[in-house]
């Protein structure tokens, strides 16, 4: 039987007076890619900040890797994020550190291994990232693929149980875009961990997951794998995926019309 | 008519300084917080896994201290010699030029090396860090931490909360010799006073207290840097724009802070 390692129940958030998750329950299993789909207001990065317990949560319950993460002690709480990674949507590098000491610094910090067995860690990483060789670059030098790369490395440095991705490829072109999405599927079965991806890109999405969450408005319109959400009849789902296909068959006239920006804003005004 | 625009006006200003007077008790209240944590996490962040890294704490008082000694030397060197201009014009007023070395050690050492470090570090350390604590933030590299299990306060905070506490005394009191030894020059080419005869009557007039009460005033000083530093960094919003508003805002905090507070120390200490 395949367990759970992330399970929410009823879980409700509010920035001020406003509720942005209005009782989301939803589980991660073991070794799955969940892709966490929705619209720009959606809510899906929230939950995912609440995943990664980032985020007081207004109600509700939430348990990372069997632990209810409200009755977690300070050194509890320390030890479980050892246990996780995430690479950011900006990669959030340290740029006053080269490549090679952003992806050491969670052995620096939770381990007591010697520097070589650091660095010999920290290449393998690189080189499964195929960036083998930039380890003594600084952030600035690298291209947006490449800090992406760097990211996922230093997130899978320890061997985390649970991989976040927030919107891995965004700003990405398509070519850079598809070796992330192979590199996400390679890591998870190379290192067999269960990887959460909040993402908006469809070919992204239905390339690499297991199972989708699709929210709307803070809340959950649909959970399944790939082939069911093509399968739905559900309105909004279908608007969601006809979305792509429009954006697919867009015509010239009409993109260079979107370009000069003549159709959105009548010409009149930047 | 005409009374009613004045009730609304009042009623906009009334709110306004409610507004900004809370968030001036807010931001009081996160520096105080903040001081809480970091004495938390110096002493107790080995028992939960999170040591302060000496290395850290190194890096940030050549950050700090090391390269901001060419710029300190030049301003406390001009300062004794301006000071050392004035101090002969006053006391020439009572034929007592000769004095010149009991006011100028006083002076120095009390007020003005203490006061010119403290903003000069302001400008150029506390700015800097605003600025990096707010990048970090908008990159999102504080959630980073927070994710790998490394608490940001003992990590970020703490190394240049340390670094400033022992920088800006330590600069202070190489400002101290900077500024009188630069008067003594400038007292020996025109009063034909000797640089020795000079510090002898200098060490003679200036007490331990004296030393202690400049050196006191740099410690809260590098408190009140590190602490306003990095809690405008830590509120930045808006990306670049922000983060410029608030590394400006830091250095004009910091900077009205020092005064206030050296005002207020001098007062204190000088009671009885």
């Amino acid at each position: 039987m395949v367990s759970n390692v992330i399970e929410v129940e009823d879980l409700v958030t509010h920035y001020g007076d406003r509720m942005i998750l209005k009782g989301i329950s939803m589980e991660v299993r073991e070794g799955e890619i969940m892709v966490i789909m929705g619209g720009s207001g959606s809510g899906k990065s929230t939950l995912l900040r609440h995943l990664m317990a980032l985020e007081q949560k207004t109600s509700g319950t939430m348990s990372i890797l069997g632990h209810d993460i409200d009755t977690l002690s300070m050194t509890e709480m320390f030890d479980l994020r050892k246990k996780l990674g995430v690479a950011f949507q900006s990669g959030a590098l340290f740029s006053s550190m080269t490549v090679g000491e952003n992806v050491m610094l969670p052995l620096f910090e939770h381990t007591r291994l010697d520097r070589a067995t650091m660095d010999i860690m920290v290449n393998m990483k690189l080189e499964v990232v195929e960036l083998g060789g930039y380890g003594s670059l600084m952030p600035a030098e690298l291209s947006g693929g490449m800090i992406k790369r760097a990211a996922f490395a230093r997130a899978v440095v320890m061997d985390p149980k649970i991989l976040f991705c927030d919107e891995p490829s965004a700003g990405l072109d398509p070519a850079v875009a598809s070796a992330l999405d192979d590199l996400i599927l390679r890591l998870r079965d190379a290192l067999g961990m269960s990887i959460v991806v909040v993402t908006h890109e469809l070919d992204s999405a239905f390339k690499i997951a297991d199972r989708m969450t699709v929210l709307d408005r803070g809340d959950i319109l649909f959970i399944g794998t790939p082939d069911e959400i093509r399968a739905s009849s559900n309105d909004r789902i279908q608007k969601i995926l006809n979305r792509q296909a429009d954006s697919e068959e867009i015509e010239i006239d009409e993109y260079l019309a979107r370009l000069t920006g003549s159709d959105m804003y009548g010409g009149a005004e930047l | 008519m005409a009374s009613e625009t004045q009730l609304t006006g009042i009623a906009r200003t009334a709110e306004r300084v409610g507004r900004m007077t809370v968030t001036a008790v807010e931001e009081i209240g996160n520096g105080a917080v903040l001081v809480l944590q970091s004495v938390f996490w110096l002493f107790m962040g080995r028992r939960y896994g999170q040591p302060v890294r000496l290395g850290a704490v190194v890096e940030q008082m050549k950050e700090i201290g090391i390269k901001a000694i060419p710029i300190l030397v030049l301003l406390n060197g001009t300062i004794g010699i301006m000071l050392a201009i004035q101090s002969i014009y006053t006391l020439s007023i009572f034929g007592a030029e000769n004095q010149v070395t009991k006011a100028v050690g006083i002076v120095v050492v009390r007020e003005f090396a203490p006061l010119i470090t403290g903003i000069l570090i302001a400008g150029r350390s506390g700015s800097a860090l605003a600025a990096r604590l707010g990048t970090m933030r908008i990159n999102q590299e504080i959630d980073a931490l927070h994710v790998m299990g490394i608490n940001p306060v003992r990590f970020l905070v703490v190394p240049s909360l340390l670094a400033m506490l022992i920088m800006v005394p330590l600069l202070t009191f190489m400002c101290d010799v900077v500024g009188v030894f630069a008067a003594a020059v400038y007292v020996d080419l025109t009063l034909g006073i000797s640089i020795t005869a000079f510090f002898d009557q200098t060490i003679e007039t200036v007490a331990v207290a004296d030393l202690f009460h400049g050196l006191g005033k740099s410690a809260l000083f590098a408190v009140l840097i590190a602490v306003i530093g990095v809690v405008n960094g830590a509120s930045v919003t808006g990306g670049a724009e922000g983060l410029g508003r608030v590394t400006t805002r830091s250095v004009v905090q910091a900077i009205s802070a020092i005064v206030l507070t050296d005002m207020i120390f001098a007062y204190i200490a000088t009671l009885g």
